[in-house]
């Protein structure tokens, strides 16, 4: 049972850390750690997108990162032809929406059970990279924008103040920015859990044939979700590319949407912030990982799925709560015992 | 005419190629309901072996007919002990843990291996139908491709071991109730499957050359073959190979292989759309 957001104090917690964050980091830490940490919000904000549509609508993409490059293709195309970037990063968010309520349709009108939609949205994404790929020549553009093939788009425009093309944002003006991305869709994704449409859907993740005995169409929530899932993801791809200047078929690639996946099932499913601490922990971990060059760093994040799956099924932050609830009740349990030990040795 | 018979030859190759990337997996998801997505990964171990073994030495046909499915197929029998048998009827984390399996796999190959492809001589040479040459090692690939599928059809529907496995596909704790040892068939199935895949690795091998990352070129046709087949595995992993592969060759013919594939996959999801059981959750619903 979710309690109404305004009513939980976890929720009031995690804003004011996400705020504090936003504007202390700049000034605490230095330029470099800025642009690092930076790469955490904008993964976090593709972790989240998995993490509602895993977590609070039942439905397990294997395919996410088709969304996250679409969007950050969505905005470099977008924002190369027009100069702009405040029109590329609504597109960024309604094109991947379009997309994903349309491979929604085919998939849940289907009625396709579980694994064949991994499946399904697995090979989306995988034809989606291979025809990236092959779009090296330059008869493959769309107005200006060339889209590279396998070299990628380079020099992608930096995010600006709307209207304005030539105030650039500075790095920690794009964090703080970018914080703002992470915070508003966090706080507007626990309101609509909280809202009859996140019951509903909560209610089809459980038991989607009583759901739709009761009288719910399963089938279109299933797709308004997914469709959410993608647009999320896809503001999500355009943060990348506008981060990184450079976008290149690998946003698209099947380790893209196996980190995702990664993050999600360490953090927690059924949790939001459970995917944003497991995306931060496990892209800490192979970053480090990076500096040693004898241990290859997929062979170490499929090390840490298998085991995962193995041995921590629930995620980290589930496993903590009920660590932590357990703890609690014991305490408590102690507690009484100790008081009522005393009234009977009175 | 010579060009019709070409084309026709590559549709048929087509297809036989789609047989023999999915009849592996055609059978372990057929009867575990596993869905293995290291698969395409068995497929480069597969390749590996031939090129390893070749490189001591061994004939290539004893690499690629013998060996590799023993290799692939010894390798498949330890991560079902491993692995896959903690995960029984969880199949979305049996999904999640052979994905990680896969990316081990890549890793560690190209930790040993290094991230080069190493290529293999295409046996048999080439042949002329008329103005056009064809590679002899086509009809390599069909053969094989057929007689795969004789095979697994002989064995499933005349052998003892074959009766055992259909019934323990059909209902597990029957089975085990009339004193089967499912546990068992389960990891000879999975070992099996996975021979299979090593095999068709070894013959794939000289086409594509081998490389660790090879097996995401191979895996979505794999899984859209099997599940647009449906859960029978010769009937179904055949009669979307035809459809699928025809499709993608005939579109290959006229535009390019890029769109060969996006036309796959459009007429799988098409397809899945219409009958989300697979074919033979439909039609041909009585066959093996």
């Amino acid at each position: 049972m979710e309690k109404p957001v305004t009513r939980d104090p976890g929720f009031y917690v995690m804003v004011a850390i996400g705020l504090a964050v936003m504007f202390i980091a700049p000034v605490m830490l230095d330029l470099f750690t800025i642009m690092q940490i930076t790469q955490y919000v904008v993964l976090s904000v593709f972790a989240l997108s998995l993490g509602y549509i895993w977590g609070f609508g039942g439905i397990l993409s294997f395919g996410q990162a088709a969304f996250f490059g679409l969007g950050a293709y969505t905005f470099a195309v977008a924002s190369i032809n027009m100069g702009s970037t405040t029109i590329p990063m609504v597109l960024a968010f309604v094109i991947p929406t379009l997309f994903g309520a349309a491979l929604g349709y085919f998939m849940f009108y289907g009625r396709l059970s579980d694994v064949y939609l991994g499946v399904v949205t697995l090979v989306v994404a995988l034809i989606f990279w291979k025809l990236i790929n092959h779009t090296a020549g330059p008869e493959y553009s769309i107005g200006s924008a060339r889209l590279g093939g396998f070299n990628g788009i380079p020099s992608i425009p930096t995010l600006h103040v709307p209207g304005d093309p030539s105030a650039w944002l500075d790095p920690g003006q794009m964090f703080q920015v970018f914080m703002g991305f992470l915070l508003v869709i966090y706080v507007a994704l626990r309101f609509l859990i909280a809202s009859d449409f996140g019951r509903v859907s909560i209610s089809i993740r459980e038991n989607e044939t009583r759901s739709s005995l009761l009288g719910y169409d399963v089938r279109k929530h299933k797709v308004i979700v997914f469709a959410i899932g993608g647009g999320i993801a896809g503001i999500a791809g355009a943060m990348w590319a506008t981060y990184q200047a450079f976008i290149d078929p690998n946003s698209v690639s099947m380790e893209m949407s196996a980190k995702a996946l990664v993050w999600v099932m360490a953090g927690g499913v059924g949790t939001l912030v459970g995917p944003i601490i497991g995306c931060i922990l496990l892209q800490w971990l192979t970053l480090q990982l990076g500096t040693v060059d004898v241990v290859n760093s997929i062979a170490v994040l499929g090390a840490i799925m298998m085991v995962l799956v193995l041995a921590l099924p629930k995620g980290i932050v589930p496993t903590a709560r009920s660590l932590l609830l357990g703890g609690y009740i014991l305490w408590k349990r102690n507690q009484g015992q100790a008081i009522s030990g005393k009234v009977v040795k009175e | 005419m010579d060009y019709t018979i070409v084309v026709a030859l590559e549709m048929v190759r087509a297809v036989a190629w789609l047989v023999l990337l999915a009849s592996g997996l055609a059978i372990i998801f057929g009867m575990m309901r596993i869905i293995n997505f290291a698969h395409g990964e068995f497929l480069m171990l597969g390749g590996y072996t031939v090129v390893i073994s070749t490189g001591h030495g061994v004939n290539e046909w004893i690499a690629m007919l013998v060996l590799a499915p023993i290799v692939v197929g010894i390798f498949g029998v330890l991560v079902e002990r491993l692995v896959i048998q903690r995960l029984y009827g969880r199949i979305l984390d049996s999904l999640l843990a052979t994905w990680g399996l896969s990316m081990l796999m890549i890793g560690g190959v190209t930790m040993i291996f290094g991230n080069s492809v190493t290529g293999v001589a295409t046996p048999l040479g080439g042949m002329s139908i008329g103005a056009y040459q064809v590679p002899r090692y086509n009809f390599v690939l069909i053969f094989a491709a057929i007689a795969l599928l004789l095979a697994i059809w002989a064995v499933l529907k005349f052998t003892k071991a074959g009766l055992i496995a259909r019934a323990t596909m059909q209902n597990p704790d029957m089975s085990e109730a009339l004193g089967i040892p499912t546990r068992w068939v389960y990891m000879a199935t999975f070992g099996i499957g996975s021979a299979i895949t090593g095999f068709a690795g070894a013959l794939l091998a000289p086409l594509t050359g081998v490389v660790p990352t090879m097996g995401v070129n191979f895996i979505a046709q794999s899984f859209i073959t099997v599940i647009t087949g449906g859960a029978s595995v010769i009937t179904g992993t055949l009669s979307a190979a035809t459809l699928l592969g025809s499709i993608s060759q005939g579109m290959t013919f006229l535009t390019g292989p890029v769109y060969g594939d996006a036309a796959l996959l459009l007429a799988a999801l098409v397809l899945l759309r219409l009958l989300p059981q697979g074919i033979t959750g439909r039609i041909f619903k009585k066959s093996l």
